[in-house]
């Protein structure tokens, strides 16, 4: 499998922390989301992380087995 | 000279840490901390009953490493201490705590100041507070942008 993670209010959008899905294609993943999850995972302050590492946006991504992709919102620390 | 950088989910004395952090750079002719506390009223002054940093392990330790390492680079510090709470806070706990030693007290200011403005804008956290009404996510601030602009 591989996983979403959700972080901020996207967790609260997801209703989890993270989810358990089939890899492949990540439009195929995103296609199988909640309509309005996915919009938000798509918009344009989410940063996303790979693996760990920061990465461009792109839903020609593809997810591997063990692959783990973040959707990180504007931060609001300190 | 490598900075002393830790995130936990424990809650730490800033006293007898800046009091560690002092005894170690006998040297250093001046020290600055900062403290960063839980805030009695919350964002908007509505009373808040706890706050909670959320953080992203792969992310955010070694993102305020990397922090730390410009700011050693930018200015002649003796020592450089970040730490940073992630969890469940209460009003009145502290929750960054930064403090830079150096042989001249402007360096000092000056590292410690981008330190905050970097980890307010930068590091990766999700706060929430939660008031009689439930928790609510808290956005980030334009002041907060503002801010790191300076540098």
């Amino acid at each position: 499998m591989a996983k979403l993670v959700f972080l901020g209010r996207l967790e609260d959008r997801a209703g989890c922390a993270e989810m358990a899905v089939t890899p492949g294609p990540l439009a195929d993943i995103l296609a199988g989301l909640d309509p309005a999850l996915a919009l938000d995972l798509l918009g344009e302050r989410v940063r996303w992380a790979l693996n760990g590492k920061l990465v461009g946006e792109s839903e020609a991504m593809v997810l591997g087995e063990g692959d783990e992709l973040a959707f990180l919102p504007p931060v609001s620390g300190g | 000279m490598t900075a002393d950088v830790r995130l936990t989910d424990a809650a730490f004395d800033p006293a007898a840490l800046l009091a560690a952090f002092t005894g170690q750079f006998g040297g250093a002719g001046g020290v600055v901390s900062f403290l960063g506390q839980v805030r009695d009223g919350g964002s908007d002054g509505d009373g808040v009953e706890a706050l909670e940093l959320r953080h992203y392990a792969p992310l955010t330790l070694p993102g305020m490493e990397a922090l730390a390492a410009t700011a050693l680079t930018r200015w002649r510090l003796e020592g450089l201490l970040v730490i940073h709470r992630h969890g469940v806070m209460l009003p009145g706990d502290p929750i960054v705590m930064v403090a830079a030693a150096a042989r001249h007290r402007r360096e000092a200011f000056a590292a410690t100041d981008f330190v905050m403005d970097h980890l307010k804008s930068d590091s990766w956290f999700w706060k929430r507070e939660k008031t009689a009404a439930g928790w609510r996510w808290i956005e980030p601030r334009t002041q907060d942008f503002a801010d790191r602009a300076r540098w």
